[in-house]
């Protein structure tokens, strides 16, 4: 197979994520847009799995890089990794998200005042 | 061209499709559900690549739980029907800086690895993945457990008022109630 396939298409679904956190202002669509950003790391580490171990092996290298000393897979595990992360970031993200709805009634990002709440607290 | 490079090429172009139209759909709930095919056919990608596990649990943890949640915070905070005329920024900067990282990167990876065949991967085992989970990488399992579990107790304390910051609206609630229960007492203390 051709692994610069799913490269690319990381890549582009990469900069599709960062277009999405500039471009959208409701912070939920941020967020998914995040989702994006980390789907796409999560491929390009599953695609570094299968390349680089076919193209190290016959290489001499450091013995920390030796691809005899990793067993296949390891790009898998952090990708799972990375999956867990990514749940634990939107459970906490849409608590933060939804306790802010709560107090505004808003959740566009550009709107987000900082100095409001010292204010009530001052006054 | 393989069997598996088509199918590279037609998820990664379904993936790639649907990403776009998460980033530009003037309709919340749609951009949410076009993300579900993008992260569905990004496990198709797994599948492919000979990670198995790590589709299923793709499947799992993002098309099941994490498109759930977010469908779920659109719901609680704000649901029009009809598209959303105020939910972009101006475009030019976004397109500037997301074009230019994924034209980039897309550019440098094309380069590194040109049109080259590489032989295709065994398909890994769960069993595999749990030897390398629970071998090589039990420090960092165990670390992620803690950190789900200090995530679970942050969400929680964030989303209940009670134990949480107090907000004003809240607050006014809460007092509303109070005396509300007040004139409801008054009044049953004077019919008895």
């Amino acid at each position: 197979m051709h692994v610069v396939i799913p490269y690319v298409v990381g890549a582009l679904l990469f900069g599709l994520g960062v277009y999405g956190v500039l471009r959208r202002r409701n912070a939920i669509l941020v967020l998914m847009a995040v989702e994006l950003m980390l789907n796409a790391v999560n491929l390009i580490l599953v695609t570094a799995d299968v390349s680089l171990r076919s193209a190290l092996t016959g290489v001499v290298v450091e013995s920390w890089a030796r691809p005899g000393s990793a067993a296949p897979g390891t790009g898998g595990v952090l990708a799972l990794f990375v999956i867990v992360l990514a749940a634990a970031e939107v459970g906490v993200g849409l608590a933060i998200i939804l306790q802010y709805y709560r107090m505004r009634r808003a959740v566009v990002v550009d709107d987000v005042r900082l100095d409001a709440d010292e204010e009530r607290v001052a006054g | 061209m393989t069997v598996a490079d088509v199918l590279l090429l037609a998820l990664g172009a379904v993936a790639v499709g649907a990403g776009f139209l998460v980033v530009t759909s003037a309709h919340l709930v749609r951009s949410g559900l076009y993300l579900v095919v993008s992260l569905g056919a990004i496990a198709g990608l797994y599948l492919v690549l000979g990670a198995e596990l790590v589709a299923w649990v793709q499947i799992l943890v993002y098309v099941g739980a994490v498109v759930v949640l977010l469908l779920f915070a659109v719901m609680l905070t704000r649901a029009p029907i009809g598209p959303s005329p105020d939910l972009d920024r101006p475009a030019v900067p976004a397109v500037l800086v997301g074009g230019g990282a994924g034209l980039g990167l897309a550019a440098l990876f094309a380069d590194a690895f040109r049109w080259v065949r590489y032989p295709a991967p065994e398909p890994g085992t769960a069993e595999r993945v749990g030897e390398q989970i629970f071998g090589a990488w039990v420090l960092p399992f165990e670390v992620l457990s803690i950190l789900l579990l200090s995530a679970l107790v942050g969400a929680i304390v964030l989303s209940r008022p009670d134990i949480g910051a107090r907000t004003p609206a809240v607050a006014e609630e809460h007092e509303a109630v109070a005396e509300q229960n007040k004139a409801v007492a008054e009044e049953h203390g004077q019919e008895v």
